[in-house]
Order: structure tokens, then C-alpha cells, then sequence
């Protein structure tokens, strides 16, 4: 009795999936998503950081009963190397406006509360149901999709691939290729529960605010890598993340690493005494522009991760994601609401349209920046970190020396490390990247 | 025992529980009976030790404590009477009629009920068995009071009322519970969980007997035939002197060898954390702790285990607990009293071999001299 | 053939948190999930209707958010799911659950056909008592098959039933007449996966919702925290014993050694215990 028709399959309910089958079904087409999580979030692994503005474009009142953690009104950038951390502070009580910019959410809670809206928008929601393959009619275009669970295929006008990261079913239909190891990262992230007021002591945070710590440096072992430390209402997100390629050549454990952080000096105190309630580790597509796939071919879309559209310099993936799935959700309506058939030609507007947003054009901003900090990991990951702790360090300490001597004894210390010349091509080169 | 969230009272719903004004109909409800269990001729043991629970509780209160014995007529029946007595029942209640031969819920709960209403005791104690549970819900329900089902711990508080502690929240925490205004107070305790009392030979104290008000064709249920399990094939955890358990920490399947080859060796029953049976690497019946059996052996050898609390809450009554574990921080080092922190896989075979040596005949003999 | 299933949703205690100072408990992020003895009897159920037709309704009482394990329960197969919802349930021990889910059944009866057999799990893990079953029994007037391991056989002309049911020290063999209130035990079969069928019919299902009074219960002073005789005076977090365990020295030690030494350690606390082992054991 299965032969039944959507307008629309949306596979995967994270953030690009959620966007793109609430755009499409709220404009009342007849969607069905699958997700193969026991519930919308449950497989979602995010620092994680949500950016108002992007969700605002599709939920413009989600504020009135989304799980929002706490609003950031200070961010910490550190430089660290194995008993310090350089950094800079930025607090301002402009962030504590009607509207924050910027919120720490739980996937889990979030992922649920997106899926509801989903519903109430009136898509069709199918959880523990794992696309397994997509169906093609015999001229090679997407006419729906086989599942895990016993029955017929599903068809459907379009197929929008919200499968995040791995992005099995893309690859496996040739539609796409595996994600290279030198350009994801893998990340592990833990939760630290601490009753709420403790978190306040420690940040110096009241009600609903909230602080972000972002790290680099000899964390990462010389590996391409940021760690990070969010505050969420009663608990701690914190983790690390490193290119796959690196983990691979380097032997280092994401564990290790992780374990490391927990245990730097700079960070012990900040977690004391909580609880660890919940490991996991997920991969972040991070080879920028560069590395974006076809996005849309006969009777399909990509969107999210499972198109590479995550900044990894900005740290921002959900955004791009959730925009990306609003603007497929647009360009098929579009198409569906001319009555035109979902080909190829018709999808192109996805493209159009997502080349328009901040979203392409921001990861064409930053093209060469992975690549870049990839080769130079070691400067950028090891050396400079160090450099820079001892030239405060010695700045800081009095001990009778000339301060000029000190000044002195600093650059040389950057010279010997790295020549010269070493050092205005990195900063050169870093400039460039970041035009 | 609540089953919902009593952390948000609802607004409307005065705690009228809260405060203790016993009804007139409840002020003449006194002493502390037990449900003397007894299936096929044998008193299950967990009667024993809530007498001797009751009997703390019958001190304090400075009341008696009652056994009620519901059996066939015969010797079974009055010999579980005088083993009652001897472990501490002033009197005891009996009904004797053949109806009562097996357990069947219907004749049980008339029996249990009649009694209960005609004599009027203020506690009411039974072994949380598949028994006593299946009696317990049918008799609170009928009499309309409450029961607090598998409990830790019993006391008595200064104006009399029972205090019964029991798990909460899959074991994380534990809550009291009183049953302040109905009578009688129930609780239900599972085996093991109370100290077995001293047995004292006292065959002598008062019995009453009661009719039960019901015939053969009144009960629907009949009893086709019973299958008694494979007692040799069974574990006998709840009660044996020493335990040897294995957790996680084993690694693999294979592995549980050794914990089955010292046990061997020491005369030991085998055990497991709840992932193992899982995993179906054991069976149920081999699993310790909150939803397996509760044990107290004289010595338990916890062996890769970490210590949660489901688990935790299963062993405690343990004499001395050994825990063997290569994580110096697992939380079972905070309630075992001996601790070793090895690589079991490696350790185990040593410990069998020396066990195996100490308590070789040889040494055997220098002991004995 | 009607049945009814009482599932109820339970946090997954296995993720609780208890708050380090106030010790309540911290339920943000906790998952719920259907109380894992139910899904035996849903199976059950779920195989009896397909053996001898009908239709099976899951029922719970819980806030509305329950609604997400009834609706679970449908994708296994559930024909029908009843949420037993008001705010006048809030606090409710056993007997004021059993009160409120037996009103609820009667009404399931009326409106939807009399069930011939309603289960419930043998316990659930967070009030974990046992007694909701047999309490629902008692005030319909159902008879009471607890710990049924298996469903031999069911005659539905005769009205009658066989099952298996586990009772101390073996499997009791009992025959008995519909309708009847089955608490399932555990292990006895496999929660099924819902068809494609299943889960597209589960995802678009109305959910029946009942307040008290939809239920027909008239009587509010026997529910919720009114209608329960037990009161939880005090809830702490267990202590722990005063002292961590005294560890055996493992420094430059040969495994020999070491064994020896424990086994030492443990005759010294419990010198009694050599005799006894090497009487029963140490063959
Ligand atoms: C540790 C970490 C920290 C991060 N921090 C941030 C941050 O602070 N801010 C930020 O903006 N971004 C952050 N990101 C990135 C962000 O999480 C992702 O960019 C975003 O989740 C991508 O959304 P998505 O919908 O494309 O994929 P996902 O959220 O991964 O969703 C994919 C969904 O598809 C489902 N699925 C997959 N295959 C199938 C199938 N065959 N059938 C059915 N369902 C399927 C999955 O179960 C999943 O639910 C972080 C990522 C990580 C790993
Ligand atoms: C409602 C509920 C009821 C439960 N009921 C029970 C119950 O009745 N019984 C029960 O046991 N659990 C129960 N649990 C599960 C309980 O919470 C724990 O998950 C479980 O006890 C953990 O089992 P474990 O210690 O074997 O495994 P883990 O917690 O994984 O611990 C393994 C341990 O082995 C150690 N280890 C690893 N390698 C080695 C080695 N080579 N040598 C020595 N040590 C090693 C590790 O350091 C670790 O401490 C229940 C849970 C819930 C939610
Ligand atoms: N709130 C509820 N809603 C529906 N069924 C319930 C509820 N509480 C308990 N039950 C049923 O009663 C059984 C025993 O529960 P308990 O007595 O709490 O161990 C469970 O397995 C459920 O089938």
C-alpha cells in the first residue's frame, strides 16, 4: 500500500534537514522526512553555538519557546602552550540586547524542538528509519528512496540529501565523493554538568549569560586543531577537534587530546568538580570552498554538511547548514510552485541562489585558508603559541633585566623559530587567506 | 511509592498525606505482622529476615510481632509456624485449607485480606518475591492504603508511623515514604536486602487460626502443573557465602573463564554486571545488583566492574568486598574494602593459582592442627 | 480480539543526574523512552492480535509530552494510543495511578470495545514497584496473571486462557478465564520493528487525549497527590562509606606476590573464612 507520493523527502533531521523541510512544508508542500536517529538530535554532536539570525529567516519567533542555553556576552580567544594560555578577552553588556546574536543550544534539545516545529508545519516525520538508497528511474533521475524498515520505495518529486558529514547514501549514488581525510576534521566533545549558579561563579555570568572559550596551540599537538569550551545553562561543552589526515600521520588519540585540555592548568579549575554525562565524536567538513560537490542533479539537492558548506575558520557550520536547507527548501518551491518538473536545469536556481548568500561567498572568502593552515600547522599550532607565552611570560616577569634586553631576547626567540622570513610569509600568507 | 514526578506538585492537589491525623476507623490498628511465605513445604527465607526486621520494629513500637502462615493443612504448614517463632514471632496467624496448597492470587488475597480486616495490625511486611509482589498490589489495593514496594531500609519514627526507604530514580538517590493516614502501613523488602536473624529454639508462642471464607469453585485460576526449575543449573547468588562476579572490565566472552575457574576454586557462586546478561554472556539469573539479585556473602570479588550504584546497591551487605580494577578512581573503590588495581586478565589466573595453593589439602592440614 | 497495553514513560535512568549540593534531580537533556518491561507486553499484545485479529490500544497517564512514547508505540504496530492527561494526576503513587488507569480502561471499554485482556509490564524502572498491574486488576475486577512468561494458548469462544508464569522456584502452569490483567516478565520475546506502514500510519495518527473528566472520573480526591495514601518525606543522595578501600601495593611485585598478598589481606579481615573455604573449596 506504500505507493505513496511526496512532493518532497528531506533524509536527515539535523539542522539543514530541519530548515529545508520546514521552509517546504510550512508553504504547505507535502514532505516526508527521515531520520535514522531514535529521535530528531539523538545522533547530533555540536559544540555548540547557534546564530539567531540564520534560524530568525525561517522561525522568526523561535525565541518564544526554543531550547536556547545561555547568550554569550563574552568570548575568549587563547593562545595556549602546555602550562599557559595567551589571550584575549572580549565582554561587552551590548550582548545582553532583546535579541541576542548568538546562543549555546544542546543538539539533542534543539534537534527536537526544530523537529516539532517540522511537524507542526505539517511534514511528515519518520524517526529509526534509515534511508538505505536512493531510487532512480531509468534515465538515472531521483524518483524517492528504499528504507531499513520492511515496505515498498517512497517516491517523491525531489530528494533533498541533509545527511550531514558522511554523507553515505550521496557517495554510494555516485552523486558525490568521500569527504578526504584532509578535509574533515574529527571532533570530540564532552558535556561537564555543574548546577547552574557554579557555572555563574566561575564565568562571572548572571542569569541567562554566557561565555565561550575558544583555544589553539600545543593542544593540538602540532595538528590542525581548535579546542573549544561553551557554557550551557548546567553544564560545560567542551572539545577538540583535528584534521582526520593529521590524527592519521600523527598517531594521536582525539581522546588524548581532549583528556590534555581537561588537564591544562587553564582549564582544570573552570570544570572542577562536575560530572561527564556524555562522550562524542563527529566529523566537521572543513575543506571550505574548495571542496563543495555538485549540489543538485535530476530529482536531487544536497545541502548542510553533507555538502561541505561549514566555515571552519569562523567555526560555523549550523548556520550555513540551516541557511542552505531554507534555501533549498525556496528553490524548490519555486520550481514545485510553477508546476515545473525537479531537473536538473530547474534545480540550478539552488545554486543561483545559495551563490548569493553570505554562505558561498563566505567560504570563497576564506578558499585558501585551510590549505594553508594545513601545511603550516606546526608554525601555527606549536611554534607561535609558544613564542608567544614566553615573550609575555617575559615581559611579566621583573628580574632586574633591561626591558630592552627583554624585547631583545623575545624577537630572537621568534627569529631563531622561525627565520624572518618564515614569519612574514606566514603572516603574509595568513593575510592573504583571510581577504 | 509514587510513580510520577512529585517534584511539581499540582496546585489544586492539597498534600493532605503530609501531616499524620489518623482516622478514627485506623486509631485501634496495632502491631507488626509478616507474611510467612511458603511454597511447596519450604519458607523462603526472605520471611526470616523481615521477622527479624519486624521484630526491631515491634521493639520500638513496644507491640507484637505476628507471623501470618497461609498453607494446607498439615505438618508443612505448623512446621513453618514454629520456624516463624523461633526467629522471633510472639504469634502467629494461620489459615489452613487446601486451597492454599500453591499460591494462587484470588484464595491468597481473600485469606490475607479477611485477616488483615478482622485483626487490624499497623505494619505489614512481605518479601518482594514474584509471591509476595503479586500478593502485596492485590491486598494495598483492595484495603486501599499504601505500600512502599522493595525497600532498604525500615524504621519506626517518634510518633510510630513507619518510615520505609526505598530507591529512587533507577537507584541514583533513595527517598523515604510514609503512609501516614491508612492503615495497615505495607512494605514489601526483596531477599537479602535484611540480615538473616539469629535462630533461636522457641517453639512455644500463641496461634490463631482463621477460616477462609471461600471454596474451590469461587477461584477461576486453576493450576495445570508446575515446572520446578533445574536447581543444579541455577545460581544460588542471593545466598551463597562467597561471590565472584565479573563486569565490563573482562573484556571478552572468553574471559569469563576465569572468573568461573577462581571461583571454582574457592567454592564460590559466579556472577555479573548487568551488561554482561546484556550482552547474553550470562544469564539473568546471574546478574547482581538492583534489577538482579541483592547478595551478602561473606566475601565478594568484584573483577572488572566499576561499581555504579544499581550495582552497588546489590552488594553492600557483602562482609568484605574485593574489588579488582585497572582504574584507580572507579567509584567501586569507594565502597569495596580491599582493592587492587591490576589488569584482571593477568591477575586472575595468579590469584586461582594461589588460592588453589593456601587452600591445597596440605595446607589444609597445617590449619587444622 | 481488544487489548490494552499500559506503557508509561520514564526517564532513561541510566543518564540521571542528581544536583551535587540540592540533590534533586537534574532531568535537563535526560531522554525518556518507553519503560523497557512494557515493550514485552506490547509485543505480546502486539502477537496475539496478529494471531487472532482485532486491535491493540496503548494507554498511559503522563504529561503531554508522554505523547511521544505513545506514538512510538504506534510505529511498533499499536493500533490506537489513549494519553491520560490533567494535571490532577500530578503526584500520583500506586494506588492513585491504578485508580485512574483502571477509569481510564472502563472508558476504553466503552468507547472503543471491551478489552478481553489488558497488560502492563512486570515494573517500570523509575517508580519500579510491581504494583500498578495487580492494582489495576483488583479495581476492575480483572483476574491477575503476573510474571506470565508465555501465553500458551487462548480460547476466545470459551474464554479462556494457559499461560506459563514464573514464580518462585519454577514455572507455574495456570489456566484462567478472559477478561484478564497480564503483567508480562521480561525476555520473553523482542519488541518487533514497525513497518514502513506502521511508522507513516504512527506519524500521522490522531492521539486520543483524556482529561480526568473525559476519563469519566468523577471522584479527583482519588487522584494525584490527594488520592495517595504514601508520602515521600525525604529524598538524599546514599552516602558513602568513610573510608576508600585499602589497596594491595602493586609497585615492583611479581603477579605471585601480589595474589599472595591479597589473599593475606582478605584472611586478615576474615580469619574464619580460610576454614570455610578450604572445606568447601580449594579441591
Ligand atoms: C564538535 C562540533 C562542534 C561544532 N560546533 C559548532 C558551532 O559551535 N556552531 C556551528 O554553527 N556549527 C558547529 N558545528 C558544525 C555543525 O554541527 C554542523 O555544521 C551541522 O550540524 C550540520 O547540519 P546538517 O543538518 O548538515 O547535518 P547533521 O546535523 O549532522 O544532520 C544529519 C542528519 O541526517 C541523519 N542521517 C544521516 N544519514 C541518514 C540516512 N541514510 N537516513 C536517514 N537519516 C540520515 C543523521 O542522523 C542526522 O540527524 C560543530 C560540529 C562539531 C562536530
Ligand atoms: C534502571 C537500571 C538498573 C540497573 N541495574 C543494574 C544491576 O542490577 N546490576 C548491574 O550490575 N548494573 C545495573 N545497571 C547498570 C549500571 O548502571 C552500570 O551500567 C553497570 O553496572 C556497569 O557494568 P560494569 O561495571 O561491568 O561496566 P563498566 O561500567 O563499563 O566498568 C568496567 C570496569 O572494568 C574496569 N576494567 C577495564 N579493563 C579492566 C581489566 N583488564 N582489568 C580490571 N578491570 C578492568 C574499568 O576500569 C571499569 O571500572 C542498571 C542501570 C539502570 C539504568
Ligand atoms: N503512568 C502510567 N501509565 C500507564 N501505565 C503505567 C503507569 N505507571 C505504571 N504503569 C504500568 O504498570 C506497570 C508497573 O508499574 P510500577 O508499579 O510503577 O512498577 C508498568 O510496567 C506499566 O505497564
Amino acid at each position: 500500500m506504500t505507493a505513496e507520493k511526496f512532493d518532497a523527502i528531506v533524509i536527515g533531521a539535523g539542522m539543514s534537514g530541519n530548515a529545508a523541510a520546514y521552509t517546504m512544508a510550512s508553504r504547505g508542500m507535502k514532505v516526508l522526512q527521515l531520520e535514522r536517529g531514535e529521535y530528531p538530535g539523538s545522533k547530533n554532536v555540536q559544540g555548540a553555538i547557534m546564530y539567531a539570525d540564520m534560524l530568525e529567516k525561517i522561525i522568526p519567533d523561535f525565541r518564544e519557546d526554543a531550547p536556547l542555553e545561555r547568550h554569550p556576552v563574552e568570548q575568549r580567544f587563547w593562545m595556549m602552550d602546555n602550562t599557559s594560555h595567551t589571550g584575549m578577552h572580549y565582554r561587552s553588556d551590548d550582548f545582553n540586547e532583546a535579541k541576542p546574536n548568538r546562543y549555546t543550544i544542546i543538539r539533542a534539545q534543539f534537534d527536537k524542538w526544530f523537529s516539532r516545529k517540522v511537524r507542526e508545519a505539517g511534514a511528515t516525520v519518520l524517526c529509526e528509519t534509515t534511508v538505505t538508497e536512493l531510487a532512480h528511474d531509468t534515465n538515472g533521475k531521483v524518483i524517492g528512496v528504499r528504507t531499513d524498515r520492511a515496505g515498498d520505495i517512497i517516491f517523491a518529486d525531489v530528494v533533498v540529501l541533509a545527511e550531514g558529514v558522511n554523507g553515505l547514501l550521496g557517495t554510494r549514488a555516485g552523486l558525490r565523493e568521500m569527504p578526504k581525510p584532509e578535509t574533515v576534521a574529527l571532533a570530540v566533545k564532552e558535556m561537564h554538568f555543574l548546577p547552574e549558579e557554579v557555572i555563574g561563579e566561575r564565568f562571572g555570568l548572571k542569569g541567562n549569560e554566557g561565555c565561550v572559550i575558544e583555544a589553539a596551540g600545543t593542544i593540538s599537538r602540532g595538528m590542525t586543531g581548535l579546542a573549544f569550551l561553551y557554557t550551557n545553562r548546567e553544564s560545560i561543552s567542551l572539545g577538540i577537534g583535528c584534521l582526520v589526515s593529521d590524527f592519521a600521520s600523527t598517531m594521536e588519540s582525539p581522546y588524548a587530546l581532549l583528556e590534555a585540555f581537561k588537564r591544562h592548568p587553564s582549564v582544570r579549575p573552570l570544570i572542577a568538580g562536575s560530572e561527564v554525562k556524555e562522550y562524542a565524536a563527529h566529523l566537521i567538513p572543513e575543506g571550505g570552498y574548495k571542496a563543495i560537490p555538485q549540489l543538485f542533479g535530476d530529482g536531487w539537492l544536497v545541502v548542510g554538511d553533507a555538502a561541505q558548506l561549514n566555515n571552519a575558520v569562523h567555526r560555523e557550520g549550523s548556520n550555513l547548514a540551516m541557511t542552505s536547507g531554507r534555501i533549498a527548501g525556496e528553490a524548490i518551491f519555486h520550481v514545485n510552485s510553477r508546476r515545473n518538473p525537479m531537473t536538473k536545469e530547474n534545480l540550478a536556481l539552488y545554486k543561483t541562489m545559495l551563490d548569493n548568500s553570505f554562505v558561498v561567498k563566505d567560504l570563497k572568502k576564506y578558499k585558501d585558508m585551510p590549505a594553508l593552515l594545513h601545511t603550516n600547522s606546526c608554525n601555527f599550532f606549536m611554534t607561535y603559541p609558544q613564542l608567544i607565552s614566553q615573550a609575555a611570560q617575559n615581559f611579566l616577569r621583573v628580574d632586574g633585566t633591561p626591558k630592552i634586553e627583554k624585547e631583545k631576547a623575545t624577537t630572537a626567540a621568534f627569529i631563531k623559530a622561525r627565520s624572518r622570513w618564515g614569519m612574514v610569509s606566514d603572516v603574509v600568507r595568513l593575510a592573504f587567506a583571510w581577504r | 511509592m509514587s510513580t510520577a514526578n512529585r517534584e511539581t506538585p499540582s496546585p489544586t492537589a492539597g498534600r493532605a498525606g503530609m501531616k499524620k491525623e489518623l482516622p478514627e476507623q485506623f486509631k485501634d490498628y496495632r502491631h507488626v505482622w509478616v507474611f510467612i511465605e511458603l511454597e511447596r513445604g519450604q519458607v523462603h527465607p526472605v520471611s526470616f529476615e523481615l521477622l527479624g526486621e519486624g521484630r526491631k520494629l515491634a521493639d520500638k513500637l513496644g507491640v507484637e510481632l505476628a507471623a501470618v502462615v497461609l498453607g494446607p493443612p498439615g505438618e508443612a504448614t505448623w512446621h513453618a509456624v514454629a520456624e516463624a517463632f523461633a526467629y522471633g514471632a510472639d504469634l502467629a496467624y494461620v489459615i489452613e485449607d487446601p486451597l492454599l496448597a500453591h499460591y494462587r492470587n484470588e484464595p491468597f488475597t481473600r485469606a490475607m485480606t479477611d485477616l488483615l480486616n478482622t485483626y487490624k495490625p499497623e505494619i505489614l511486611l512481605l518479601g518482594a518475591t514474584t509471591l509476595g509482589r503479586d500478593l502485596a498490589g492485590s491486598v494495598a489495593t483492595t484495603l486501599l492504603t499504601g505500600l512502599t514496594a522493595d525497600c532498604t531500609a525500615l524504621d519506626v519514627d517518634a510518633d510510630g508511623s513507619l518510615a520505609a526507604t526505598r530507591p529512587t530514580f533507577g537507584g541514583s538517590l533513595l527517598c523515604t515514604i510514609y503512609t501516614l493516614n491508612y492503615r495497615p502501613q505495607m512494605a514489601t523488602v526483596r531477599p537479602r536486602v535484611m540480615a538473616m536473624p539469629q535462630r533461636v529454639d522457641k517453639p512455644v508462642g500463641r496461634v490463631i487460626q482463621h477460616k477462609l471464607a471461600m471454596a474451590e469453585e469461587d477461584v477461576v485460576t486453576k493450576i495445570l502443573g508446575f515446572l520446578p526449575d533445574n536447581q543444579s543449573a541455577k545460581a544460588n547468588l542471593a545466598y551463597a557465602n562467597v561471590v565472584v562476579a565479573g563486569g565490563l572490565g573482562l573484556g571478552a566472552v572468553e574471559n569469563l573463564q576465569l572468573v568461573k575457574n577462581l571461583a571454582r576454586a574457592i567454592g564460590a557462586e559466579y556472577g555479573c554486571s548487568r551488561p554482561l546478561v546484556q550482552k547474553g554472556w550470562m544469564p539473568a539469573d546471574r546478574q547482581i545488583g538492583q534489577t538482579g539479585k541483592t547478595i551478602r556473602p561473606k566475601l565478594y570479588i568484584a573483577v572488572g566492574i566499576s561499581g555504579a550504584i544499581q550495582h552497588r546497591v546489590g552488594v553492600e551487605g557483602a562482609d568484605l568486598i574485593v574489588a579488582i580494577n585497572t582504574d584507580p578512581n572507579a567509584p567501586i573503590f569507594d565502597f569495596a574494602h580491599l582493592g587492587i588495581v591490576i589488569d584482571a586478565i593477568r591477575f586472575l589466573p595468579a590469584l586461582t593459582e594461589a588460592f588453589t595453593r593456601r587452600l591445597s589439602p596440605h595446607n589444609r592440614d597445617k590449619l587444622a592442627s | 480480539m481488544h487489548i490494552v497495553v499500559c506503557i508509561k514513560q520514564v526517564p532513561d535512568s541510566a543518564q540521571i543526574r542528581v544536583h551535587p549540593v540540592t540533590n534533586t534531580i537534574m532531568r535537563q537533556g535526560v531522554p525518556t523512552i518507553i519503560n523497557p518491561y512494557d515493550l514485552f507486553a506490547l509485543e505480546e499484545a502486539l502477537r496475539l492480535r496478529d494471531a487472532h485479529g482485532g486491535e491493540v490500544t496503548v494507554l498511559t497517564m503522563g504529561p503531554p509530552m508522554a505523547e511521544d512514547a505513545l506514538r512510538k508505540a504506534l510505529t511498533y504496530g499499536a493500533d490506537r494510543a489513549v494519553l491520560l492527561t490533567d494535571r490532577y494526576f500530578a503526584g500520583s503513587d500506586t494506588l492513585a495511578t491504578s485508580f485512574a488507569l483502571s477509569q481510564a480502561i472502563a472508558k476504553v471499554g466503552e468507547t472503543f470495545g471491551m478489552p478481553d485482556i489488558v497488560f502492563t509490564g512486570k515494573q517500570t524502572i523509575d517508580g519500579d514497584t510491581a504494583q500498578v498491574g495487580p492494582g489495576i486488576a483488583k479495581r476492575l475486577d480483572l483476574l491477575q496473571l503476573t510474571y506470565v512468561a508465555k501465553i500458551a494458548s487462548i480460547d476466545l469462544d470459551a474464554h479462556e486462557i494457559t499461560v506459563e508464569r514464573r514464580s518462585e522456584g519454577g514455572m507455574q502452569m495456570l489456566k484462567s478465564r478472559l477478561p484478564c490483567l497480564i503483567t508480562m516478565l521480561e525476555g520473553t520475546n523482542e519488541i518487533r520493528r514497525g513497518s514502513l506502514d506502521d511508522a507513516l500510519r504512527a506519524a500521522r495518527s490522531q492521539i486520543v487525549k483524556w482529561s480526568a473528566a473525559d476519563a469519566g472520573i468523577e471522584d479527583l480526591t482519588k487522584c494525584g497527590l490527594r488520592g495517595s495514601p504514601t508520602v515521600v518525606k525525604r529524598v538524599f543522595a546514599p552516602t558513602s562509606r568513610a573510608e576508600k578501600a585499602a589497596q594491595i601495593d602493586t609497585t615492583d611485585k611479581s603477579l605471585r606476590d601480589l595474589a599472595d598478598d591479597l589473599i593475606a589481606a582478605i584472611f586478615t579481615r576474615q580469619p574464619a573464612l580460610e576454614q570455610e573455604l578450604a572445606v568447601d573449596g580449594g579441591a
